[in-house]
């Protein structure tokens, strides 16, 4: 009975992201720790020399330094357990309504990116295989390796500034409006940035798409098919786009998860609340119960991004499904 | 037909369709973004990192909390101690005790009153080592504090303190209701200031209102927003389409952005001083020599002009404008490298000297240029400043630990010589181990600047303290910075401190 359970393929992936989930929160905790400083020199920087040794001991205690490393470790995993992430001193919040607020945003950019990629990078990859080292190829790949070597932070600051030099437009200016609360601001406020995602991310879809699309052209069933005459609308969309999808499917499903991690630059050049900036105030204040939590949540929703893209497979590849 | 042709018009059309969608979207915005009928906003690059004053060293919250609460003295424009909560104080003949008038009906922001208690309450918790308060040292020669009636409080001290007034004026000793505790004050600060708390997103907003109790003449301004924008160019493109009003930047290369931008600039120098600082407890430079050596390589405004494109001025120890230290006079005034060579055949050491120095990376724009700069400098007068670059915390973790003979180091300046470096440069100053400099001599001015309340007195010992450090050469002071003002043109009223103060923001209004 239980040599059936654990030879269950549902049941040794959820044992694996489990495992996997335990091991980055262990190397997390000890990473953290492992970087100079603490909460306390954070907060006070070079004034925390002028502590005297009862001042330090107090705020050792506030922040629950005093305890030794295992005890900090477990303590952490228990209320993990239940439901409690931690408490940020700096915003004054836990780290669960933190976390609730910035993965929504996070979650949206990542949709949006992820959009504006297939969008330009499809087209493009197809344009580029119709006719391999044409022009237009050359044209398509150009605009792939611009995606590709283009930095965010620059193509990012120069749109900010152009646009609000301009024409005067910039929505991330004027303070983060959540998507229900006012989201025709929302979406304005998040066009740029995900503009500016979704190109770096065309990229590699669009050089996906091509090779892909070349394999499957040379493919018999492909002749066969134009032989029977099927118009090429219908040939490069139903036969060789469907055919070709695995692939680009793969690598969309690995930039979807990347994203969700949190795009640190374009979150901070747009000012967007992201889980990166969460991660990444959390690391320059030493406020090691919120980096641990929240990298502990980017994990997970990168297995389940992955979960979720192997699933996709059977409903795109039937010879996955049998 | 090629398949080729239909799949790129496919493409042109799906792209066409993107891009209508894309300018949709923009074209939503409808009205330029102008918010100037909304709050008055002030772009910062990170929220405060605590919201309880006696424990706020981080700029943005210090700025935001000193318009939140009220301290017994305060600082005017030109860095004069006036009175603040406190109308008026006056000094016993043996310096022993001094008596603090408060201002009457003065209420918190929650509407109770303000009074002796109060005081007696805030200043007790401050000097109370388990509060943790980082301006609890400043209280070290104060021994009791009684409320005489609710309108006087006495303070008797151990030994003559002429810099406590001064001292006090620093949101660090701000003045809170003894009704409150930290952990309340942490989420709803309630202050006496000329504003009040008036909510917050973290790490996005803050938002002050007018306090309707303050004692002074009213905020001109009835809203003032603190706007998270964590990037500084994306400060200044949301100033030029009219979103954020003000912000205060203190790299040069980005104020000069701001000018060309056609945003109001103003320069400020700054209270705080660029420094290599040299740990005399430690290695070659213990000794008097080597120290004088490294002083007379340096042209300090070579460093200031490669390092910091000469925004900024040339300075001895003392920066406060009452007691500036006057450059000149030190043992090089200007570079002199048979001077240098002169010292460090007098340490013994003609066939050169290295020095390990630290630095950090990120705390301040021009750390590792200085560096880089003293080094040249240095390498032609035979020393060599090995120099390490650290991640800030790292940085801090070495400084504290007084574990460098020489660190590249941007410190934090006060009104008052004797809470400036008293602390550093006295044998039982808290930051002594760090500063590695100590003499009986300067034991012994410190003590008389505190026990002298004369002010031309006070000048002249001052004087003599700086002198002390630049012959001892204790370290190596560099330059001052400023730090730039940026303001839409439709702002008036606001005045730019050498502390970096926006206690201002009270008489700022929108023209």
């Amino acid at each position: 009975m239980l040599r059936t359970i654990a030879r269950n393929r549902v049941v040794k992936r959820l044992a694996a992201a489990l495992l996997t989930l335990f091991g980055v929160a262990v190397f997390v905790f000890v990473m953290l720790r492992a970087i100079p400083g603490d909460q306390i020199s954070a907060n006070l920087g070079t004034e925390a020399a002028a502590l005297t040794p009862a001042q330090r001991a107090a705020l050792e205690s506030y922040y629950g330094l005093d305890q030794p490393l295992i005890t900090q470790f477990f303590s952490w995993m228990g209320n993990l357990l239940t439901g409690n992430l931690g408490f940020s001193s700096r915003a004054q919040a836990s780290v669960l309504d933190l976390t609730l607020a910035a993965l929504p945003v996070t979650f949206e950019l990542a949709v949006l990116s992820i959009l504006f990629a297939l969008v330009i990078g499809i087209p493009l990859g197809m344009l580029s295989a119709s006719k391999p080292d044409s022009l237009r190829d050359g044209l398509g790949q150009t605009v792939g390796l611009a995606g590709l070597s283009v930095p965010a932070f620059l193509l990012a600051t120069m749109l900010l500034s152009l646009l609000a030099t301009w024409f005067g437009f910039n929505p991330n200016g004027r303070g983060f409006a959540p998507l229900f609360t006012d989201p025709l601001l929302n979406l304005q406020q998040m066009l740029l940035p995900a503009l500016v995602l979704g190109f770096g991310i065309a990229a590699p879809i669009m050089r996906t798409t091509r090779t892909a699309v070349l394999e499957v052209r040379s493919d018999d069933f492909i002749r066969t098919a134009r032989a029977k005459g099927v118009p090429p609308r219908r040939l490069q969309l139903r036969h060789v786009l469907r055919n070709a999808l695995v692939p680009i499917v793969t690598m969309t499903g690995l930039q979807f998860g990347y994203l969700l991690g949190g795009a640190v630059v374009v979150e901070q050049i747009f000012s967007v609340p992201g889980i990166g900036r969460q991660v990444l105030l959390g690391i320059q204040q030493k406020e090691y119960a919120l980096v641990q939590s929240t990298v502990l949540v980017i994990a997970l929703t990168f297995v389940i991004v992955n979960l979720l893209t192997d699933l996709l497979y059977r409903v795109i590849d039937p010879r996955v499904r049998s | 037909m090629s398949v080729g042709t239909r799949a790129r018009r496919g493409t042109v059309a799906t792209i066409g369709i993107a891009a209508s969608v894309a300018l949709a979207l923009a074209g939503c915005s409808g009205s330029p973004q102008s918010e100037a009928e909304g709050p008055f906003v002030i772009g910062v690059t990170t929220d405060p990192d605590t919201l309880f004053p006696w424990k706020a060293t981080q700029f943005q919250a210090v700025n935001v909390l000193q318009n939140i609460y009220g301290t017994l003295t305060e600082y005017d424009a030109d860095l004069n101690v006036v009175p603040g909560l406190a109308e008026s104080w006056e000094v016993s003949e043996d310096g022993l005790t001094v008596t603090f008038h408060l201002r009457e009906g003065v209420k918190f922001a929650d509407g109770s009153d303000f009074d002796s208690e109060d005081v007696k309450f805030s200043l007790d918790a401050i000097k109370a080592e388990e509060t943790a308060a980082v301006a609890a040292s400043s209280l070290g020669s104060v021994e009791e504090v009684t409320a005489v009636d609710p309108a006087t409080v006495e303070v008797s001290l151990t030994a003559p303190d002429a810099a406590l007034a001064s001292n006090l004026a620093v949101v660090n000793m701000a003045m809170l209701s003894s009704d409150d505790t930290e952990e309340e004050l942490n989420t709803t600060p309630n202050g006496t200031g000329p504003f009040a708390f008036d909510g917050r997103v973290a790490s996005q907003s803050l938002t002050l209102k007018k306090n309707p109790n303050y004692w002074g003449d009213a905020a001109a301004l009835d809203t003032v927003e603190f706007r998270v924008i964590p990037d500084e160019d994306s400060i200044l493109s949301a100033m030029q389409s009219g979103n954020v009003h003000l912000a205060v930047f203190d790299n040069p290369l980005v104020a000069q952005t701001a000018t060309d931008m056609g945003l109001d600039v103003a320069e400020t120098p700054q209270l705080s001083y660029h420094t290599l600082q040299l740990n005399a407890h430690n290695g070659d430079v213990s000794d008097v020599n080597v120290r004088l050596a490294i002083q007379c390589a340096i042209d300090r405004q070579e460093v200031l002009d490669t390092a910091a494109f000469g925004e900024g001025e040339v300075t001895g120890p003392i920066t406060s404008p009452a007691y500036k230290s006057d450059p000149a006079a030190r043992p090089c005034p200007t570079r002199d490298l048979d001077k240098s060579a002169e010292y460090l055949a007098e340490a013994g050491m003609e066939d050169g000297v290295t020095i390990d120095a630290i630095v950090s990376q990120g705390e301040y724009a021009s750390s590792v240029d200085e560096a880089q700069n003293l080094k040249d400098q240095l390498a032609e007068a035979n020393i060599e400043l090995d120099f390490e670059v650290l991640e800030s915390g790292a940085f801090v973790d070495a400084w504290i630990a007084g574990e460098f003979e020489a660190a590249i180091a941007l410190n934090g300046g006060r009104q008052d010589p004797d809470g400036m470096y008293g602390r550093y440069f006295t044998s039982d100053g808290n930051l002594n181990p760090v500063a590695g400099y100590s003499s009986p001599e300067l034991d012994e001015l410190f003590a008389q600047g505190r026990a002298t309340s004369d002010e031309a007195e006070r000048k002249e010992i001052y004087a003599q303290v700086s002198r002390e450090l630049e012959d001892n050469a204790a370290w190596i002071w560099l330059f001052t910075s400023y730090t730039f003002t940026a303001t839409t043109s439709n702002v008036d009223g606001f005045v730019p401190v050498a502390t970096g103060s926006l206690q201002y923001l009270r008489t700022t209004t929108f023209k």
